[in-house]
């Protein structure tokens, strides 16, 4: 067996399962909450890389070092992708909060069609290259051979991102207030709940994480398009299935383990079917385990 | 005064969030930065005066809730309701209809014919797709993947085993049917979101399929040549050749409209409408639900098949690229812009859909933009769509009118 080969499978399925992992986290995170697959989350994604092309494209005309564009177009994607998350949830999600159940996932899909010919018209549909920002620091050469500085950097960045989300969610007043939204809206709101509030802090948190993925993999795959949005948020949301939708822990397994699977079935088998894998086994979940991995079952109330 | 301050507010958030996108454009190979600050303007005008839009249409949202609870109805619509329900005025009605339609093609260009010819596609795809979604009540995402079956089992048998259009006709609806019980049996468990991501995944798999078995399905480069449909074995030229399928497709079209107007009030009709208001009642009544949801699939995806192989014949090639999720998401568009579950609505959105971007060339690049707004809007604010469905009412004039009226619903429980 050729392990450098399973090495660099392997860190190369971390890599791509803490992206799907940071997405996943928007989707569960709003199930979790308002049970509603936010079919646009993936599109706040690509706004992510987008706005965040962009600017690293100006900073770079203006001679900014590579190391401070990253981080500032970081954070500028990060306010820009909570802002769209806020706005998106005001207009096609709260008026339908008492609509059946069918209206808000339309709706998102309604979202999703017009953000994606938003950013076609406002910028372009082409593939636009995205700048190589991240350095390759010295102490990085021994494992230079399996992995890239852009790998290391999506992998600590995403673990840091989850470490911070579980200790918001577990030790904070909001992260308890979330959680209680989660576990009951009409009783969290007799007792003194903003349920309103709750649920648009939800998806800013959820937009945030979407954009830190964006930056981060526009970053290492080194291009981006309008396009991007629309795969990367149905894997994530296999991802968010896989593990469990709406348990936080659950998304975060969800997608390494759909990130393994992708390395190691292109790795090993082929590369032709990669993007009917997680399709498929995201249809064989549903079918045969709902709740997923870390989900628990639940009883059908008539 | 109120509403002015919230405006300005929402406008200048609206420039603020479409700041970097809008305003500035990298030009990377010259080094410099385009600054569009036009369109920042325009985005804060336009987000002002659609900010007062949206609050007004809100506003009578509101009011017209309140209005239906207080048991007032709105006298909008009548004269369509009299058009429905009242045979003296739609007899005519349809029948104009129906002549406009006869004799358009001698009427209009080739060119004109065939965007018709698209546009009566499409409406067979939403009628089609109104089966499964709109009276099922199953949001299926993935229905293209049906069409997508049709246009290939004609598309292969034909250039395999030079079948003829009318032998494979049937073939290619049976094979959707096939495809649709399928997908039906695993994810008859599934209700909702999950259904929909499930079935958009289907979709996606069967495309993916299309575009990596080369050996079968000819790859990304799709197959070619296809034959048009064949009239007693006589050539036509491409003029007549467009004619007679438009014809065709018409044809196709009314069977279509009566045999769902006939399925809606049948019993297996009354069956799905039961399925789409309420799962767990609907199997109380005594509902199989399997053969129910199953039929539901099987027909719904046999309609797409037959316009599948339609349109090979039509455009006489056919690739995977015209089969991806956009075209779902556009036949769905048209069923929940018409009305989910009335036949009359969506046929009329299919053919707003289509022919309006047709005819407003100038806003041809904003077609999909508008697509996605008008989703969204209609789910906000009429997610009954432009046509509600009518609702069949029994009226039982007397007791002996009752007491059959009664009877019958057990008799049918025992059968």
């Amino acid at each position: 067996m050729d392990w450098q080969y399973f090495w660099e499978l392997f860190f190369g399925g971390l890599t791509r399962g803490s992206i799907y992992a940071l997405i996943a986290l928007g989707y569960t995170m709003v199930y979790g909450i308002i049970e509603l697959i936010n079919f646009a989350h993936g599109e706040v994604y690509m706004l992510g890389a987008f706005t965040a092309l962009i600017v690293a494209g100006a900073l770079g005309i203006y001679g900014f070092p590579a190391l401070a564009i990253l981080i500032i177009a970081a954070v500028v994607a990060v306010i820009y992708c909570a802002a769209y998350g806020l706005t998106l949830e005001k207009i096609a999600y709260k008026p339908l909060r008492d609509a059946q159940r069918l209206s808000p996932l339309i709706s998102a899909i309604g979202m999703s069609i017009f953000l994606q010919n938003y950013v076609i018209l406002a910028q372009t549909s082409d593939f636009m290259p995205f700048p190589n920002l991240v350095p390759q620091p010295e102490f990085l050469e021994p494992i230079a051979h399996i992995m890239g500085a852009s790998e290391v950097l999506i992998i600590v960045t995403s673990a840091v991102a989850m470490a911070a989300l579980t200790l918001f969610i577990k030790y904070t007043r909001m992260g308890k207030a979330m959680r209680a939204t989660a576990q009951n809206r009409k009783m969290a709101m007799l007792l003194g709940i903003d349920a309103d509030k709750v649920i648009s802090l939800t998806f800013v948190i959820g937009s945030s994480l979407a954009a830190v993925g964006g930056v981060l993999i526009a970053s290492h795959v080194g291009q981006v398009n309008f396009a991007i949005g629309f795969i990367a948020g149905i894997k994530a949301f296999t991802a968010a299935v896989l593990g469990g939708i709406g348990s936080i822990p659950g998304a975060m397994l969800g997608g390494l383990v759909l990130g393994w699977c992708e390395s190691f079935a292109t790795g090993y088998i082929s590369s032709d079917y990669e993007d009917a894998l997680a399709f498929a086994l995201l249809v064989l979940i549903l079918i045969f385990r709902p709740s997923g991995i870390l989900g628990k079952a639940k009883t059908q109330k008539v | 005064m109120q509403g002015l301050k919230k405006s300005i507010l929402v406008s200048l958030w609206f420039m603020f969030l479409t700041f970097p996108l809008m305003v500035i454009r990298i030009d990377s190979l010259n080094g410099t930065i385009d600054w569009r600050w036009e369109n920042m303007l325009g985005m804060g005008a336009g987000s002002f005066v659609l900010s007062f839009v949206w609050r007004f249409m809100m506003a009578r949202k509101e009011a017209g809730r309140a209005a239906a609870a207080g048991g007032v109805m709105s006298a909008r619509g009548a004269w369509f309701e009299r058009l429905r329900s009242d045979p003296k005025a739609a007899v005519p009605a349809l029948a104009v209809i129906l002549a406009v339609f006869l004799v358009l093609p001698w009427l209009v260009s080739t060119y004109q014919t065939n965007i018709m010819i698209s546009a009566l596609l499409y409406v067979m795809l939403g009628l089609g797709l109104n089966i499964v979604v709109g009276l099922s009540g199953q949001l299926v995402l993935g229905y293209v993947a049906f069409y997508a079956v049709g246009a290939y089992s004609y598309a292969i048998l034909n250039s395999n085993f030079g079948l003829g259009f009318w032998s494979v006709l049937p073939i290619g609806g049976a094979m959707a049917a096939l495809f649709g019980i399928l997908l039906g049996f695993p994810v008859l468990r599934l209700r909702g979101d999950y259904l929909a991501i499930v079935t958009l995944g289907f979709g996606e798999i069967i495309r993916l399929v299309l575009e990596n078995w080369s050996d079968f399905s000819q790859g990304p480069s799709g197959i070619a040549n296809i034959d048009r449909p064949g009239l007693f074995g006589t050539q036509l030229s491409v003029s007549d050749a467009t004619t007679y399928i438009y014809y065709l497709i018409l044809a196709a079209v009314i069977v279509t409209i009566v045999a769902v107007t006939r399925l809606k009030n049948s019993r297996i009709g009354r069956a799905w409408q039961a399925l789409r208001e309420d799962e767990i009642a609907c199997q109380a009544m005594g509902i199989d639900i399997t053969t129910t949801k199953l039929t539901a699939f099987a027909l719904g995806a046999c309609w797409a098949g037959f316009a599948g192989v339609i349109f090979a014949a039509k455009t006489t090639f056919i690739n995977p690229a015209s089969f991806t999720f956009l075209e779902s998401a556009m036949v769905l568009a048209m069923v929940v812009l018409g009305g989910m579950g009335s036949v009359i609505g969506v046929s009329v959105g299919a053919l707003v859909l289509i022919l309006l971007p047709e005819y407003l060339r100038a806003f041809s690049e904003y077609r999909m933009l508008i697509f996605g707004a008008t989703m969204v809007l209609m789910m906000v604010f009429r997610p009954q769509g432009l046509v509600s469905p009518g609702r069949t009412k029994y009226n039982v004039p007397d007791a002996e009118g009752a007491g059959a009226a009664a009877a019958r619903p057990a008799a049918g429980g025992n059968a």
